[in-house]
């Protein structure tokens, strides 16, 4: 416990940086995937090649991804760039399924009536295809969000700044109190930042919480 | 006014939905396509906004091709009400109802007057604007749907089976108000069924259609009960089954009913000067006398 008063400065550190690490490659996959996603569900040809890609990019490892990556897009390794952008592709990996799924199951009844009704085509898909694909894209963005802010801690191997530093820091100089800090620290944010996008949704899909909840 | 001219329709996969098909809808008119599945109907109603586009033949409303239309424009002109209402699910029921004149530009306030206006219309009440259709019965989505259809005053309404899964007293009603709203506004009203109790309660015109939208018989409902063109006719009318065969049959207590081939009541003959006792403020509406008799849920009666 007291390990955890003497360096309040640092916590603070290193979860600010973990936050400035995830958060933007959790938005970044949302950005990228729906695109991706669209065209999976629009053009059939296209299901099986993004689908299976998409699979394949969760299957690298991601040490080697963070070693890779810098190679690639020429920045430094201990760049939380690279971080970031291994994280956005994971992200992206298990999101774009949700976005196609998520659009596969709009209701044919609800897309021909906004036809119907002179919806020129964007604007039928941001505000009626996508809306109605968002509870699907949600539960897949809690997903990407909780697996982020864990796969995050593994930038420290590298001494890129996150919640995992507490744990190699506290693993090399044998401080428990460091250890234990970081993995709560990490789930905790998990657990919040969870919280924060069932509490968005709500918000922003307010007919999925009273369709179930009103009587007719 | 709508009008066909040797209109065909050959989907990709080689059917041939609607061959060499013409029509003449008179403005304000309440035209019925009726007909089995898959006769072509929907086909043809759906060529009006350009959701089908004719393979060849052309679609003319007020004397223009609709081919040259902008599609999006064209359908903001046009009411449509589906089947099973095809209200957005995420949407307000005051926020569907609005949705074209939105879509067309018309500030909030407006269209919040606007949509006051069309509930009020249908017969909606107004605490229903802020629910969700996933909240509402049958009927009432059936109405928001109506009340959307005729939001920004569009010159045609389209209908495609609008009250078929809507339980038959409600079904009845709805038609009933149909009627009166269209002696009211004068829309011109394209209507699509294939229950023929519906046609004959609902249309000035009746077009009956077989499979590639060939038609059977055009015509009044008057004339199709009095003088069906040929077999399929009697057949889809029930002709054939004795249902719509009445007679006079003078009960126990003395009152006269009306049966039909089977002995089934069908309802009970009113004097001239009757009024019906529980219609209140309805006006007359087709349908309701034992003259043209058809009764909500004849098809499902029993037959010999």
């Amino acid at each position: 416990m007291n390990w955890v008063l003497d360096n309040l400065p640092l916590i603070a550190d290193r979860t600010w940086a973990h936050l400035a690490t995830s958060l933007p490659a959790i938005l970044a996959a949302l950005l990228v995937s729906v695109p991706l996603g669209w065209l999976a569900h629009r053009y059939r040809a296209l299901n099986g090649p993004v689908l299976t890609g998409a699979g394949l990019m969760y299957a690298i490892p991601s040490l080697p991804l963070f070693i890779v990556l810098p190679v690639l897009i020429g920045t430094g390794v201990r760049d939380a760039v690279n971080v970031m952008v291994a994280l956005t592709l994971y992200g992206v990996a298990l999101l774009v399924r949700s976005v196609a799924d998520g659009l596969d199951g709009v209701p044919p009844e609800a897309r021909s009536a906004a036809v119907a009704l002179g919806y020129p085509p964007l604007r039928r898909f941001l505000t009626v295809d996508l809306p109605l694909a968002g509870p699907v894209i949600l539960s897949g963005l809690r997903v990407v969000a909780v697996s982020t802010v864990s796969l995050c801690t593994v930038g420290a191997v590298l001494g890129i700044p996150s919640l995992g530093l507490l744990f190699t820091d506290g693993f090399q100089r044998g401080i428990m109190a460091e250890i234990l800090t970081g993995i709560l620290l990490t789930a905790v944010l998990a657990l919040v930042l969870d919280r924060l996008l069932v509490a968005l949704g709500r918000l922003a899909m307010p007919w999925t919480r009273k369709a179930a909840g009103v009587d007719a | 006014m709508i009008s066909y001219r040797s209109v065909t329709k050959r989907f990709a996969d080689g059917t041939v939905a609607v061959r060499d098909f013409s029509l003449e809808v008179p403005r304000g008119s309440l035209t019925v396509l009726a007909g089995s599945s898959g006769c072509g109907k929907t086909t043809l109603m759906r060529m009006v906004n350009r959701m089908v586009d004719p393979t060849s033949g052309q679609v003319l409303v007020d004397g223009e091709d609709v081919a040259g239309r902008n599609p999006v424009a064209l359908r903001r002109r046009i009411g449509y009400v589906m089947q099973n209402s095809g209200l957005l699910p995420h949407r307000t029921v005051a926020q569907n109802i609005a949705t074209v004149p939105r879509l067309n530009g018309m500030d909030r306030r407006a269209a919040r007057r606007r949509t006051g206006e069309m509930m009020d219309l249908v017969g909606l009440d107004a605490q229903l604007a802020d629910r969700y259709p996933a909240q509402l019965s049958g009927g009432q989505q059936q109405r928001v749907g109506v009340a959307r259809g005729l939001a920004a005053d569009p010159d045609i309404l389209l209908m495609d089976e609008p009250f078929g899964a809507v339980d038959p007293l409600v079904r009845s009603e709805l038609q009933r108000q149909l009627r009166q709203l269209h002696g009211q506004i004068g829309t011109t009203i394209l209507f699509v069924t294939h229950d023929m109790d519906e046609a004959l309660a609902l249309g000035d015109q009746i077009v009956l259609l077989r499979t590639g939208a060939q038609v059977d018989q055009q015509g009044t409902p008057r004339q199709f009960v009095a003088e069906p063109a040929n077999d399929f006719v009697r057949t889809f009318l029930g002709l054939d089954r004795g249902q719509r065969t009445l007679h006079r049959e003078r009960a126990a207590d003395g009152s006269v009913v009306v049966v039909d081939a089977h002995g089934r009541p069908a309802g009970v003959l009113a004097e001239p000067g009757d009024q019906p006792e529980d219609q209140p403020d309805a006006g007359p509406h087709p349908g309701a006398t034992a003259e043209a008799g058809p009764r909500p849920g004849s098809q499902d009666a029993p037959t010999a």
